[in-house]
């Protein structure tokens, strides 16, 4: 017994601790609390959902999952260069395609986001085709045909992928600014190759598909390093190299869907949500409690640890929550009270086959067990699928709605038996009776 | 409650043969993760302009069909086809620049990631229901008099297509008169009652089982009965509890998930309705209908 009141004392400081913790971050701006904030999903703090499709034809096997993962770190990157919290860029492949996802929270001119990735250069290098195709290719096009193909130069597999770093230098001579770029290992080896292979003759870099430089090679360069010597006025040569910094992208990339909410509409949907999930709780207690006095108490006050159990949860994973998972967790509330419910109405008709309180409330918790389960499975198995099936809105949903199944059967269960059999009330007077509603 | 098993299956098999109906003539007005296509929300400072004024603005460019609808006090949900960063850019500055305005939301999503969403959701729903069938079957193998236990599970499916036709027939009748587009969440919705249905449905079977096992010598449509009069507080009670949440949702969530609570509120009540009188008379039903047969063949 003393056991069981000492639980339920540390039971109740624990909610009463919880509900704080949760609450603060609602009131109080500066509180040692706030260090672990609420992770909240885009649709409420506004932001942009993109995805990309990367063009991978020009690559087959193992390079393509070095080129996606290299064009991740490229675009976060670029990201982080305008100062995006916390970016989620994610590589996914899907029914033969390679997609980049980029979330950008919290940005105020999603729009200019957009165009600073989708403006992020592509950096290649090109060979010299061979004469006769090139005259082919020359008289096919003055017959207007064959009008997208290069005559003069062919592509490589050197491109901005291989690319550690630019940085902008001025010609002794003539004091044109060069850039000058530095290959990675893998990149200097090839273009070793490149430079052996066309000793002579043109290497052509082109940028976003256009040609800006076409150097003569004279030797083979072994150090990895190589200089663009075009009409660069220093400040072009300047934004240039920023742009090679930042990133070439080793693929070409396609916005292929947008989604972005502006951060006032987002906060008003949060607001929402709390106003709905407080009513929601406000109503489901009221319920408890006049249906099942006493006992419904209990309940309302293990809904209101479960509450705070969800949340600190929800914080410590942390669950990124977005309008739907919110719903999910409102309607975890309501789901959460159905083993409270299962009990109490089993141990209505224990006391009704004339058991004592006591006996009655603990075939009450024992009977419920097997309905409790089993139809907590069911829920289970509906989160899981959906967590499977989500698009990143659905999988809040289903993430909250599961971890909240999980949770109730824990609150529900332990906590308002801990809190009813540490009251020990035993004896059937007439306020006793009266508090579980039953009759003598 | 065993005993209006009549009134119920005709009421219950009026609503599925509507709302069948309903599909099949209207279908579903798709929404535009599921079709591909653009919405753009858009508020004015000031009042509004005229949708016409929208249109006019909008007509020099190649977004296909445009749907205007007005949102809130002030602002618009424009759907057109889907079109890229350059063009949403242009309407954009053509929509701002005549009037004060601001965007608010703009999605615009490829058909090709919204036929990939519509199959995975046909997916997720037929593996819910696979999962779902092979749990009932494993919860009540020990069951197996007087009828046997993969019919409680034939019985759940009956009572959850039930509960998930009623809210989709709903769904095409309001996307057909009122422009309700279905949407991940709808989908979402579903799955969520497919699960609830069978939650509600199983604590009913569950004391079904208790109570077969405890009497053995009652006959199964008094035990039915019985078990069903036992259980149907605390059915009514959870989905009351779960319809409060609901209703909160509803009436005071935001926009995103006022039909998502719709659609639920629907199943919810529906589910509950099926499990106390369209699962548990079926299970009477069929026992009766093969206890029948068996004594056919005996003469």
């Amino acid at each position: 017994m003393a056991g069981k009141r000492f639980l339920a004392i540390f039971l109740f400081l624990l909610g009463v601790f919880l509900v704080y913790f949760n609450a603060v971050p609602f009131v109080a701006q500066k509180s040692f609390f706030n260090r672990l904030p609420f992770k909240l999903g885009l649709d409420l703090r506004g932001g942009a959902h993109l995805v990309y499709k990367a063009d991978i034809s020009s690559l087959e096997g193992a390079d393509i999952d070095e080129a996606m993962a290299g064009l991740r770190d490229v675009i976060e990157r670029r990201i982080n260069l305008f100062g995006v919290a916390e970016p989620v860029v994610q590589v996914e492949k899907r029914g033969g395609e390679q997609r980049l996802i980029a979330e950008l929270a919290g940005v105020s001119d999603i729009n200019e986001a957009i165009k600073m990735i989708g403006e992020t250069p592509f950096l290649e290098f090109k060979t010299e085709r061979p004469v006769e195709e090139k005259d082919a290719i020359l008289s096919a096009q003055e017959k207007q045909e064959r009008l997208n193909e290069d005559p003069y130069f062919v592509s490589t597999e050197l491109t901005g992928r291989f690319l550690k770093k630019a940085a902008v230098d001025f010609d002794p001579t003539t004091a044109q600014p060069t850039v000058l770029l530095e290959f990675t290992d893998e990149g200097k080896e090839i273009f070793a190759r490149l430079t052996k292979e066309n000793i002579g003759k043109r290497v052509a870099i082109y940028l976003d598909g256009a040609p800006i430089s076409a150097p003569v090679v004279r030797e083979e360069i072994k150090d990895g390093k190589a200089q663009i010597s075009g009409q660069f006025t220093p400040k072009e040569a300047k934004t240039l190299i920023q742009r090679l910094n930042s990133g070439a992208l080793p693929v070409p990339i396609e916005l292929i869907s947008q989604q972005t909410v502006g951060a006032a509409l987002g906060q008003n949907v949060l607001k929402k949500g709390i106003t709905a999930g407080v009513a929601g709780l406000i109503v489901v207690a009221l319920f408890l409690i006049i249906w099942y006095r006493f006992p419904g108490f209990i309940a309302v006050a293990a809904l209101i640890i479960y509450a705070g159990f969800m949340l600190t949860i929800f914080r410590f994973i942390p669950v990124t929550l977005t309008a739907a998972g919110i719903a999910g967790f409102i309607l975890s509330i309501g789901m959460a009270v159905d083993a409270n419910i299962l009990i109490f109405e089993r141990f209505k008709e224990e006391k009704k086959l004339g058991k004592s309180l006591q006996n009655a409330l603990r075939e009450g918790f024992g009977r419920a067990w097997p309905s409790i389960r089993d139809s907590n499975i069911s829920s289970l198995i509906t989160s899981g699928l959906l967590f499977w099936f989500g698009a990143s809105v659905i999988k809040g949903f289903a993430l909250t709605l599961g971890i909240g199944v999980l949770v109730s059967m824990f609150s529900a269960i332990t906590v308002t038996r801990t809190f009813l059999l540490a009251l020990g009330i035993s004896e059937e007077k007439k306020i006793t009776r009266f508090l579980f509603g039953v009759k003598s | 409650m065993i005993h209006f098993r009549k009134i119920t299956y005709i009421i219950s098999g009026f609503l599925v043969l509507l709302s069948i109906s309903a599909i099949a003539i209207w279908g579903f007005n798709l929404g535009i993760d599921f079709k591909g296509g653009s919405l753009l929300e858009i508020e004015y400072s000031e009042a509004r302009p005229d949708a016409s004024q929208i249109k006019e603005a909008l007509k020099d460019f190649q977004i296909g069909e445009l749907r205007i609808q007005p949102t809130g006090d002030k602002g618009f949900l424009l759907r057109f086809k889907e079109i890229d960063e350059t063009t949403h850019q242009r309407i954009l500055k053509g929509l701002v620049q005549s009037d004060r305005a601001s965007e608010k939301r703009f999605d615009s999503i490829g058909p090709i990631l919204g036929k990939e969403l519509q199959k995975r959701a046909l997916i997720a729903i037929s593996l819910a229901v696979l999962m779902i069938i092979s749990y009932i079957g494993w919860a009540f193998r020990k069951v197996s008099r007087p009828i046997s236990s993969w019919k409680y599970g034939i019985v759940a499916i009956v009572a959850l297509l039930h509960d998930v036709l009623i809210p989709s027939g709903v769904f095409s009748a309001l996307g057909y008169l009122k422009g309700v587009e279905i949407d991940a969440l709808f989908v979402t919705a579903l799955l969520t009652i497919l699960g609830f249905s069978v939650h509600d449905t199983i604590v009913v079977f569950d004391r079904v089982r208790e109570n077969l096992k405890k009497n053995p010598g009652v006959n199964f449509e008094m035990t039915v009965d019985k078990s069903v009069r036992e259980t149907i507080a605390r059915s009514i009670n959870t989905s009351l509890t779960v319809l409060f949440v609901l209703f909160a949702l509803l009436f005071f969530g935001g926009e995103t998930t006022r039909f998502f609570s719709l659609a639920l509120i629907i199943g919810i009540f529906f589910g509950t309705y099926s499990s106390i009188f369209l699962a548990s008379p079926l299970l009477v039903s069929w026992n009766n209908w093969s206890q029948k047969r068996k004594n056919k063949f005996k003469i």
